[in-house]
């Protein structure tokens, strides 16, 4: 990571989402970009890998369901074999109806929790975590887009300012 | 314009020939009398054996009004209850062709009419995306018309007792029968017929409508018939949800008068919704192909993918909903219908709910796969074919019982239909435009993306 980072201040979008493409099409590595709400499409335009939280989740679920299967298979079946109001507990499978609704609502809550805990890890989020942002105008209506210096202060400013940035600032990191 | 290829228009001509020839050996090869159907039930060998304990246990809740246990009169009573056990074998052997029949006649119905509501909450939902389609699903619901006669036609054949599909309608049952005659106020054949005329007059009605107000906004120069088209969509849809969940009570349950469960209506909607969805997006990937929809692209088949994927889950929902309340509470009146299904119907029964939930759920759960025609393409024959296997296990068991199969009346039947169904959707696409000239969400739609 470079240690002089420029940072280009815009007010709108679009705006945004065409500088990015510009920068992109000039060959600049964008370090990161402030937004104070999504803007679709940004990650496309930036060439950020697809996430793979839809990938944890389902082996998540499939985690959750093994384990209200295992679990019910040995309280109910195995470890005592109840007769409880004349349902079939010789097998797994025989009583399986009685059991489904708890191996869905384990399916889904393995899957949702431990997708959200993913994602907590994955942005580094947590309760007392010092926040980030650069300037407090990106959580309100500025978005920043932050690229590297390597040298080429002016061109990289000259090429931002003609991008539509309403505001260039060096700083270092 | 499309225009409808002379292949295809072939090929359908083809199903339908040989489904008629094939409905035809069906009727002629079915017994008419007690021997022959005792003759063909014995050259099956060891299923007899099979099937005469299963036949007594249907016939126990049968004659269960009139059991009668006076000494003296049991060993007559035995001997009659030989009979009519013959009797019922030889009932159930011809009714296979007429179940056949009556399935594949109402599976395409169904698609039809899963496809009309699926249009009707487009519609009144002004969706964005789907405008591109309309013209698909107008030609879809035209078979609405043939299939909804030819179902009515069936009915009506029903009544006149050509066949003993529904037991109600025969009167010497009924004068035995406590339950059914306390049930006579609606199980009525007249009532029955007034109330099908109802339903299908309803939905053909409100199809015509919207599809001329469709069409009449290609036209115009304001928005008045797309606002009517938005106001009878909603009326249609109120409509359509009760005349819906009567005529499954109607045309399915009451072949089995003796069970009833409360949420069989959605669950029959279900598999018709589930089932139009797929058929929709099936004709949109073939028009594209043939270069037909330009406009439709990846994102429209997505969502229809994702429609198919969520309406698979939720019939599985109101499947396991009602077969879990009945298999927990176990109260023998209710719990008959899935006996007789899990004993002589283990196959299509717990087959059907792998091609209609595991497989839609594993296949079609990937965001990408939901955009790859293919896929999509199979499965969606996949879930087509569970759903046939759905209504099949609502109607089989309690017209034929365990003289079942899938041979030639069912095979060809459903090539039948499938031939009629073509024929007519392909060309009632031919009679318009496959794209809306001035929608008002035209643009949005062209523009969909996902």
């Amino acid at each position: 990571m470079a240690s002089k980072v420029i940072q280009a201040y815009y007010n709108d979008d679009d705006v945004l989402m065409h500088a990015v493409k510009e920068v992109k099409a000039a060959k600049h590595h964008i370090e990161e970009v402030y937004c104070p709400f999504p803007v679709h499409g940004l990650d496309k335009a930036m060439g950020l890998a697809p996430t793979r939280i839809a990938i944890t989740s389902f082996m998540y679920g499939c985690l959750g369901l093994t384990v209200a299967i295992v679990m019910m298979n040995y309280i109910m079946i195995s470890d005592w074999p109840q007769d409880i109001g004349g349902k079939p507990s010789f097998s797994y499978i025989e009583n399986m109806p009685a059991f489904v609704p708890i191996m869905f609502e384990l399916t889904v809550f393995f899957a949702a929790h431990l997708m959200v805990i993913t994602f907590y890890l994955r942005s580094r989020l947590w309760p007392f975590k010092k926040a980030e942002n650069p300037d407090v105008r990106t959580t309100d209506d500025h978005f920043v887009m932050e690229i590297g210096v390597h040298g080429n202060e002016k061109e990289l400013e000259e090429l931002l300012l003609n991008t539509g940035a309403v505001e260039v600032n060096i700083s270092d990191k | 314009m499309y225009t409808f290829s002379n292949r295809l228009r072939i090929a359908s001509f083809i199903l339908m020939a040989v489904g008629v020839m094939g409905i035809g050996i069906g009727f002629v090869s079915a017994p008419s009398t007690v021997e022959e159907a005792k003759a063909k039930v014995a050259a099956h060998g060891d299923e007899h054996g099979d099937s005469h304990a299963v036949e007594e246990a249907h016939e126990e809740v049968v004659a269960h009004g009139e059991t009668n246990a006076h000494g003296e009169v049991l060993e007559h009573h035995e001997e009659g209850h030989d009979a009519s056990h013959d009797e019922h074998l030889l009932h159930q052997l011809q009714n296979r062709p007429w179940s056949a029949l009556y399935i594949a006649a109402f599976f395409f119905m169904m698609i039809a009419l899963g496809v009309l509501a699926f249009y009707a909450i487009q519609r009144a939902a002004q969706a964005g995306w789907s405008p591109l389609l309309f013209r698909v699903m107008e030609g879809i619901t035209a078979y609405l018309v043939p299939g909804g006669i030819i179902v009515f036609v069936l009915l009506v054949l029903s009544v006149m007792h050509m066949n003993h599909m529904f037991v109600w309608m025969d009167a010497d049952v009924v004068a035995h029968d406590k339950l059914l005659q306390g049930k006579a106020g609606y199980l009525d054949p007249t009532f029955f017929l007034i109330r099908a005329v109802i339903f299908l007059g309803g939905w053909i009605l409100y199809r015509e409508f919207s599809r001329k107000f469709s069409l009449a906004q290609d036209e115009s120069n304001d928005n008045s018939n797309f606002v009517k088209n938005f106001r009878i969509s909603a009326a249609f849809l109120v409509f359509y949800l009760i005349s819906e969940s009567m005529m499954s009570w109607d045309w399915i349950m009451s072949v089995d008068p003796h069970w009833f469960s409360t949420l069989f209506g959605w669950y029959v909607f279900a598999s018709m919704f589930v089932s139009g969805i797929t058929v929709i997006a099936m004709v949109t990937i073939y028009l594209k192909s043939k270069g037909y929809l330009e406009q439709v692209n990846d994102s429209h088949i997505h969502d229809l993918a994702k429609f198919m994927f969520g309406i698979s889950i939720f019939w599985t929902y109101l499947w396991f909903a009602q077969f879990m309340l009945i298999w927990y509470a176990n109260i023998p009146e209710e719990v008959t219908y899935f006996v007789t299904r899990i004993q002589d119907y283990r196959l299509p029964f717990f087959g059907m709910i792998a091609m209609n939930f595991v497989f839609p759920l594993l296949l079609l759960m990937n965001s990408d796969y939901k955009r790859i025609n293919w896929f999509v393409i199979m499965a969606g024959i996949v879930i087509l074919a569970g759903h046939y296997l759905d209504i099949f296990n609502m109607i089989m068991p309690a017209t034929v019982g365990d003289q079942w199969g899938i041979g030639i009346s069912e095979i060809s039947s459903v090539l039948f239909f499938a031939g009629l169904f073509i024929f007519w959707v392909f060309r009632a696409l031919t009679k318009a435009p496959l794209q809306p000239k001035r929608n008002p969400f035209i643009e949005e739609s062209k523009h969909f993306h996902y």
